[in-house]
């Protein structure tokens, strides 16, 4: 137990810059990714605020050089280029050279071509080729394709917004027992009329800028994007001479098992996984130097997560931000995004702002970090939740 | 590192599987496009309450879990790993042709709340209050094989005791013609039980759910112990006899020593090749045997294939209808399964008497 | 308003699945939630979107409901008093 597993690559696109230098550099200036919806074919255009991605489907398509067959949706574009972007960041050049595997994760898949053109399958041959790429293992598959991973343990998970988390988690968790010698994790969603519509109907989408912790918040804004990291063995780091971003420290999934879609009034399933990775680590809550939390700004997730930090870190809760106001919730990808996140944050010592709070909360005392603050970084624990019960957090460090 | 036992099965599909005392003495015949699955009565499952808004993928999995429990004499589980192709299509294609009919106007949540493709493990979750890890693995044809690595690496280094695991999905009326149009599903129904010489394309498609109790700690109830278990997001024809030698050497066995092979056949003529490979190459004289004829082809079929190997190691009886070749069967102690889905996603699970 | 009572049980009973009940089995004073019929938060959203799309009435804070969606006679009194259709 303690021991980490070495991140030796990231790669990320979201509503706040096209790779991790550009994210970087938009959560340092408070820059904000959320807007009107302005790309998708819905009558909420203009009208609900988002996170969108502005490179559109073809410039991606043309910057990855694949032929106007190509059945690609957005989900597996995406993925793509943050997937690559990790990779070359590793410095890998042959990535056959040791046993890669590939653990993603996305709850649309290809949702955004199916709702495009579901009545006109049957007449319209041309877009048939869509049919096939709308199961989420097949963004997998395509991510695996473009990374020339072969032969190797390729695989989705999905569990809702706590998806990409788990695929670190298990990605890990296949280093660690000698299952890999290197694993590309991380997760993709693209936004769709489906989700858009979707959360509606639950009534927690924000019609302004989603204001995390803030006792006024009334709800998310969506936002599209992927994230990737490649995690390695000792033996690869080693042989290989590779410098180390980050280390998984720790993880711990539970499940709230209290309802559908709402979490427990006190976060048992949110205690229970940030205990665990606590203990996967070998570390105290005091070790934790600052929280990248779920935060989505809904009033039962805030509520609920602020509670659990309390059971976990009771007096002396580190600093802690949800950095949904850039991005805004991006799904089954929020997991790898706040991972990159959290390793931006090590490796600047900085903790970024949680924007758009104004108002405590009334149900607790603390309250997130609202400038950008410098501070030695050691450990990061990043939370995410999902629909379904599903929790998960995982600790990402400085040292192994 | 522990041993990983199969403890129990719960099994709904095509066939009337759900009755664990019997091990298909009947056989259902169908000459359909696509299968249906025998019903248990879910009513003797679940309350009414909580059953009034499961898709018919939920109440699937839930029964199927609560008779692995059962079956297992358990309570509790320290974890759920289920593995779904699709997900609750139903309340997919639900939610999307509300969406699309209302033009985005009066969409109510229910639907899209079970579209989540981890619904099925949540509410199994729900069902049983387990708190514990909870993973939905959403990979094609290695969906179900996903949740039993990860399950096999959990109780292997002992961080659980007893996981559930399980493979379901189900079918959806509208993806599935769409799944006609593009030949994924055979153009004329058939005989189901005939289905495996089948000289056209596609497959009969089908429903269902499977999930089995594993745990590092072996019963009298045990099935059998899961060896080894690998997947592969891509692998040709010609590297799969070597493939499947090498990943039986690093489990210290050999192709003689398998006594069945139990191959994912679907009566695909343009992908049955794969299996064919393997039947006229590393196991021509290996007894061989086919199920999909009896469940259908879905992303989590072999799940069904996983639970015939439990149900003829433990009972140590192969019945007729299960039989692809005619080489004798003495003793069943060593079981290789093998699938695919249209050439991807290929798995090799090796299975041992316990 | 009796007319409209026996409109909204039929509707609740169809629209959230209450497969095992008959209009008889609620009466017009029975909690709705909690205790009574047993509804939860997804079901009072599906209510708010039966008030929209039956009467025309527009909630846009779920919170709201809680009042008005608390018996079949407090559902009858709000609908007689706000409905636009």
């Amino acid at each position: 137990m303690g021991k980490g597993v070495a991140i030796t690559g990231m790669g990320i696109v979201s509503a706040i810059g096209n790779n991790v230098d550009e994210n970087y550099q938009s959560l340092i200036a408070g820059k904000k990714g959320i807007s009107r919806i302005s790309k998708i074919d819905t009558i909420h255009k203009g009208d609900i605020m988002v996170g969108e991605i502005a490179t559109t489907n073809q410039e991606f398509i043309s910057q990855m050089g694949l032929s106007p067959e190509n059945n690609y949706s957005r989900t597996a574009l995406l993925g793509a280029v943050a997937a690559k972007q990790a990779v070359n960041s590793a410095g890998i050049t042959d990535i056959t050279k040791y046993k890669t595997g590939l653990i993603s994760a996305t709850s649309v898949g290809g949702m955004d071509m199916t709702e495009k053109y579901y009545y006109e399958y049957p007449t319209n041959t041309a877009v048939q080729k869509y049919i096939d790429g709308h199961h989420a293992g097949d963004s997998t598959q395509k991510i695996a394709e473009q990374l020339g991973i072969l032969k190797g343990v390729v695989t989705t998970i999905s569990t809702a917004c706590s998806s990409a988390a788990n695929a670190i988690m298990f990605g890990a968790r296949l280093i660690k027992s000698g299952q890999l010698d290197r694993v590309v994790v991380g997760g993709a969603d693209c936004l769709s009329m489906f989700t858009i519509n979707g959360f509606k109907t639950l009534m927690i989408l924000s019609d302004t800028y989603n204001t995390p912790f803030d006792e006024h918040r009334k709800g998310l804004n969506l936002g599209e994007a992927a994230a990737y990291l490649v995690l390695e063995s000792d033996a690869v780091v080693k042989a290989e001479n590779k410098p180390v971003l980050a280390y998984v420290k720790g993880y711990g999934n539970a499940n709230d098992a209290f309802h559908q879609t709402a979490s427990s009034e006190n976060g048992d399933g949110a205690t229970l996984a940030m205990e665990k990775a606590l203990e996967v680590a070998g570390l105290e809550p005091k070790d934790i130097d600052y929280i990248n939390a779920h935060g989505t700004a809904t009033g039962n997730n805030d509520l609920s997560e602020g509670r659990a930090i309390i059971r976990v870190f009771g007096d002396a809760v580190p600093e802690f931000s949800s950095t949904k106001a850039y991005t805004g919730h991006t799904l089954a990808a929020a997991g790898a995004i706040e991972a990159v996140y959290s390793i931006l944050a090590l490796q600047h010592n900085t903790i970024f702002p949680n924007l758009n709070f104004k108002m405590p909360m009334e149900a607790f005392d603390i309250r997130p970090e609202v400038s950008l603050k410098s501070k030695e970084l050691h450990t990061v624990m990043s939370n995410s939740f999902g629909f379904g019960g599903n929790c998960s957090t995982v600790i990402f460090s400085k040292e192994a | 590192m522990k041993n990983v036992y199969i403890n129990s099965v719960g099994s709904i599909s095509a066939q009337k599987t759900y009755d664990n005392n019997e091990f298909l003495s009947e056989v259902v015949s169908y000459q359909e496009q696509i299968l249906p699955v025998v019903d248990p009565n879910y009513k003797d499952y679940i309350p009414p309450a909580a059953a009034r808004r499961m898709a018919k993928g939920i109440k699937m999995g839930v029964v199927a879990s609560k008779i692995a429990l059962q079956d297992a004499g358990l309570e509790e589980v320290d974890a759920i790993i289920t593995g779904t192709g699709m997900g609750c299509l139903r309340d997919s294609e639900k939610f999307l042709s509300a969406i699309l009919d209302n033009k985005e106007q009066y969409l109510t949540p229910t639907s899209f709340i079970q579209s989540t493709h981890n619904t099925v493990g949540g509410q199994i979750a729900l069902e049983l209050q387990c708190k514990g890890y909870n993973f939905t693995y959403v990979h094609s044809s290695v969906s179900f094989e996903s949740a039993m690595m990860d399950a096999k690496l959990q109780l292997e280094l002992d961080e659980a005791k007893n996981i559930l695991i399980g493979g379901v999905d189900e079918i959806g009326e509208y993806t599935a013609g769409l799944h006609k149009i593009i030949g994924h599903i055979k153009p004329e129904a058939e005989d189901v039980l005939q289905v495996l010489q089948s000289k056209t394309k596609g497959a009969i498609y089908g429903e269902g759910a499977n999930f089995f109790v594993l745990s590092n700690e072996r019963n009298e109830n045990s099935y059998g112990k899961i060896k080894s278990v690998s997947i592969f997001n891509t692998l040709s024809k010609s590297e799969l006899n070597n493939e499947a030698e090498a990943f039986l050497s690093a489990n210290g066995v050999s192709a003689e020593d398998i006594d069945v092979v139990v191959l994912g056949n679907n009566g695909d003529v343009e992908f049955d090749g794969y299996y064919e490979t393997l039947a006229n190459g590393l196991f021509q004289n290996t007894p061989q045997v086919c199920y999909k004829h009896l469940c259908g082809e879905f992303n989590t079929a072999s799940s069904f294939g996983f639970w015939v190997t439990a149900k003829m190691l433990k009972n140590q009886a192969l019945p007729e209808v299960l039989r692809f070749n005619d080489f004798p069967v003495k003793e069943i102690k060593q079981v290789l399964l093998y699938n695919q889905y249209r050439g991807e996603n290929h798995s090799f699970t090796l299975v041992e008497q316990c | 308003m009796e007319a409209l009572k026996q409109e909204l049980k039929e509707n609740i009973i169809e629209q959230l699945n209450l497969e095992d009940m008959v209009v008889a089995d609620i009466a017009d004073d029975d909690m709705l939630f909690g205790d009574g019929l047993g509804l939860d938060s997804i079901d009072a959203l599906e209510l708010i979107v039966m008030l929209d799309k039956n009467y025309g009435i527009k909630l846009t804070d779920p919170k709201e409901g809680r009042a008005i969606f608390e018996s079949i006679n407090t559902m009858a009194a709000y609908i007689s008093e706000n409905r636009t259709k």
